[in-house]
């Protein structure tokens, strides 16, 4: 999933100030999953905000909505009507999501409500962590299904270096050494001889490295 | 392993003669009289200076323009190279820029991370690895060709140098990227410091019995402990350093205005066992901003008189 994180209220407060009436409008996949954009993130932040604006004497409105995915149209669309009742939208979505919402409605200010942070999985109630740094370009069956693009501090492809210590990142206490967990891994499956090759320099043509990326699906354009 | 000698380096380990390499981190500024100070320390006591680059990812002079500056003082530079701050482009270029001016050893390295250096915000690059730089720099100099398969006007022939940490984990493994940096292309190896004698000997053991002795000239790394604070630090803050216990009460076992000697003795005797080991074939002395030592060490450990 697409992992994200809100932002501090003080930053939401300053995007929003100049504003009567908002709509917080929520998105109910990825960022919900991560309790950062669904329904219930949608419901605090709204009373948080009214009642920070209160305090300070500020009068806004504060509207509230989530919907499936703020990345698809048709579920963009049900908030239509909302939109056009407000002056603003803050966007509890990822990147995409506000970029959408963007698109969909260009006469509509609208703002991001959170951090994106990284493609990944929630390893533990609570505890998420990056995983995919969609490079364009799967290389995981090399590396028993962990990927060293993201999850190796320096993105090694011919790892460890020489900081891996008790299977810890040098840059982090916090963080596995991918190579470590690449090692072990390809020892279970009996293939730690794939190391024994040497791996070629990335081609980073299909990362963002050679510019914004499109996918075109012929046999789905109507 | 090239047959014709390419530097000084070069000629000394390839003639069998036990090596001695340096180190020299360049300024945090512009001032090359830094550079002339440690280098006249190093005169006469080492076959050839490493050129730290950006070192602890802390912004210093370039190794490019230190190794040159060096070069100009007579004495031969092994310039450093870091995947951290170039892509493949710069990393090609500096390498060409580098040779023109007479650089003929490089050591290629990944780079520490630049979450440990003064400028934690900065963008990493890490386009290519240290491996990739080693068969980059390779195949620049037998194939006369940049990574596009574009014929080199001239081809830039570079000595070429790699790292190892025999003490990093996991140990099973580090023989095998040892073998991986020598079919890459390395002619030379310079290790992490040494102060784990026990598990240096069963590593260049193993590599000894993979034949990659043969293939590549090792080079043990060694660091003078100056306090038993400094050699606490060491252990527990540098990455990938390995420092028993027994060294740190040794150290700690003396008075305190004893410690400094008792360090250099230490690593005196580091390099006596060294140069009787199988499969060693010089010894890198990385005295940290403490080049005013490496003679006494040099001298101590009988290497040079």
């Amino acid at each position: 999933m697409i992992v994200g994180e809100q932002k501090p209220i003080e930053e939401i407060k300053k995007m929003v100030a100049p504003y009567k009436k908002l709509l917080i409008l929520g998105c109910g996949t990825c960022v919900k999953t991560c309790f950062a954009g669904g329904e219930d993130e949608t419901a605090a932040l709204a009373s948080a905000l009214r009642m920070a604006f209160r305090t300070e004497g500020v009068s806004i409105e504060i509207d509230e909505q989530t919907v499936e995915r703020q990345c698809e149209n048709e579920f963009i669309q049900e908030a239509a009507k909302k939109i056009g009742e407000n002056d603003a939208v803050l966007s509890l979505a990822c990147g995409a999501g506000v970029q959408a919402m963007a698109r969909r409605f260009p006469k509509e200010p609208v703002y991001p409500g959170l951090n994106t942070t990284f493609i990944g999985v929630q390893e533990s109630h609570g505890v998420f962590t990056e995983e995919c740094s969609g490079c364009g370009n799967c290389e995981l069956g090399n590396f028993g299904g962990i990927c060293p693009v993201t999850r190796c501090s320096k993105k090694l492809l011919n790892g460890p270096c020489g900081g891996s210590q008790k299977g810890i990142c040098e840059v982090d206490a916090n963080t596995e050494c991918a190579w470590q967990l690449i090692i072990d891994r390809l020892k279970t499956l009996g293939q730690l001889n794939n190391l024994r090759t040497y791996i070629p320099p990335k081609n980073w043509k299909t990362s963002n490295s050679g510019g914004p990326r499109k996918l075109v699906r012929e046999d789905h354009i109507i | 392993m090239t047959t014709q000698a390419i530097s000084n380096l070069h000629s000394v380990l390839s003639s069998g003669t036990f090596a001695v390499t340096g180190e020299c981190g360049p300024p945090r500024g512009a001032d090359m009289n830094v550079l002339n100070k440690k280098g006249e320390l190093l005169r006469g006591w080492v076959d050839a200076v490493n050129v730290t680059d950006n070192q602890t990812a802390i912004v210093r002079m370039s190794s490019i323009a230190a190794s040159k500056h060096l070069l100009d003082m007579g004495l031969e530079p092994v310039m450093q190279m870091v995947c951290r701050d170039r892509n493949r482009i710069a990393i090609q270029s500096d390498i060409l820029g580098a040779y023109s001016l007479g650089i003929r050893n490089i050591l290629c390295l990944s780079g520490d991370h630049q979450s440990f250096g003064s400028q934690p915000d900065a963008m990493n690059v890490f386009d290519i690895d240290s491996m990739n730089l080693i068969r980059t720099v390779k195949d620049m100099r037998d194939e006369g060709k940049d990574m596009s398969g574009f014929d080199l006007k001239e081809a830039p022939k570079m000595f070429i140098g790699a790292a190892a940490n025999p003490f990093a984990d996991p140990f099973e493994y580090r023989v095998l990227r040892l073998a991986k940096k020598i079919d890459a292309g390395v002619d030379f190896i310079q290790t992490q410091c040494i102060y784990n004698m026990e598990r240096f000997r069963e590593w260049i053991r193993l590599a000894r019995e993979e034949g990659l002795t043969e293939k590549a000239y090792i080079m043990g790394g060694v660091t003078p402990i100056k306090t038993v604070g400094m050699a606490k630090y060491m252990k527990n803050k540098v990455a990938g350093m390995d420092i028993p216990d027994e060294i740190i009460n040794r150290v700690a076992g003396v008075p305190k205005e004893k410690q400094t000697e008792e360090g250099l003795k230490i690593c005196q005797e580091t390099i006596e066992e060294l140069k009787e080991m199988d499969g060693v074939h010089g010894v890198h002395v990385m005295a940290i901003e403490w080049e005013e030592k490496v003679a006494d060490i040099v001298k101590g450990a009988g290497l040079r008189k």
